[in-house]
């Protein structure tokens, strides 16, 4: 018995070692986010394409869709539109953005020099409703399900890796659950 | 040197370090100014809203507080307490307005639940486990030399015996 003791500190050194290995592999950015599966905060701004009709909560498409948070001085945003073009053109599921903290004739530039994706944005230009969305720099996305429920967060440029292995599956899950 | 070209040096001497201390208020004026343009009814709204700049954790810039923050959501949620303390929001409600977006990670002093109950009593727990294995090693240790250093009965006679015997 006492000289299984003596292993004692082998094993703690063993079960620390792992677990600060483990980590080193952790990615500190990626904060999960606490209004998953909590509906989308109220709100009533403009959009980018139209300069003064409001839109809120209500106006927002009733099935599921993709809410990308935004901003023209966003170099990560520039990386991730052609995946977000492509997902447009295949009508997959409607794309809306808030343009966050931004200006709105440099967002319509940006739109109009790199395609826009999205049905509208929605032009955050205090960041007001980032905050109320918990978002802490573009690029971010949601996936919402058909009753306006937040499911699904992703944080940064959006890769083909990201796009086929979380974002894809959470709206696939969003979808087939509101089938049934 | 006359004594009269002498105190003129001084005067101009006195002169430029006036104009440089007026110089350095100036500048560390508008430093400040760049920081807080937040105004406030009084001292102590101020007082909350420094403490509580200092106590949230920038989301994006982490390892930064609020105040500390450069980032584009550190000037917005700074601007959010102010807004909550003017509008006579209590402290509490300000935090709970931030847990309720942000979670635990914007709390530098995390709050006691489940998930963060090991991280405030982990250290105390380890205490006490360092605590009972020293106290276990002297126990022992002291278990082990006492019954070499003292005598039983006929060990003690003798030494009385062997004492007598030098005393004589």
């Amino acid at each position: 018995m006492s000289r299984l003791k003596l292993f004692i500190p082998v094993v703690v050194f063993v079960a620390l070692a792992l677990m600060l290995w483990r980590g080193l592999y952790l990615d500190p950015r990626t904060l999960p986010s606490v209004l998953i599966n909590k509906p989308l905060p109220e709100f009533s701004l403009p959009t980018v394409e139209s300069g003064d009709t409001l839109m809120s909560k209500a106006d927002l498409p009733k099935e599921p869709f993709l809410l990308n948070v935004w901003g023209s001085y966003c170099l990560p945003c520039l990386q991730e539109n052609p995946i977000l073009m492509q997902a447009a053109e295949d009508n997959l599921v409607p794309i809306i953005g808030i343009n966050y903290r931004d200006k709105p004739n440099l967002a319509q530039m940006w739109l109009a020099d790199n395609g826009s994706p999205f049905e509208y944005s929605v032009l955050d230009e205090s960041g007001r409703l980032g905050i109320d969305l918990g978002v802490y720099g573009a690029p971010e996305t949601f996936v919402i399900d058909g009753n306006g429920v937040i499911r699904y967060k992703h944080i940064g440029a959006i890769d083909y890796k990201a796009w086929q292995d979380e974002i894809m599956p959470a709206i696939a899950a969003v979808k087939a659950e509101s089938l049934n | 040197m006359t004594f009269a070209s002498r105190s003129i040096v001084a005067g101009h001497r006195r002169a430029f370090s006036f104009l440089l201390v007026a110089i350095l208020l100036l500048v560390t004026l508008t430093a400040r100014a760049a920081v807080d343009t937040f105004e406030f009814a009084n001292d102590e709204q101020q007082h909350r809203f420094r403490t509580l700049s200092n106590e949230f954790r920038c989301p994006m810039c982490q390892n930064t507080n609020l105040t500390g923050s450069g980032g584009g959501v550190a000037e917005d949620l700074r601007r959010e307490i102010y807004l909550m303390i003017v509008d006579g929001k209590t402290d509490d409600e300000i935090k709970e307005f931030m847990f309720e977006r942000y979670g635990n990670f914007i709390f530098y002093r995390p709050r006691l639940t489940i998930q963060t109950i090991l991280l405030w009593f982990g250290p105390l727990v380890f205490l006490l486990l360092g605590g009972w294995l020293v106290i276990g090693i002297i126990r022992r240790a002291r278990s082990r030399v006492q019954p070499e250093t003292a005598l039983d009965e006929a060990e003690q006679e003798r030494l009385r015996k062997l004492l007598k015997k030098v005393e004589n």
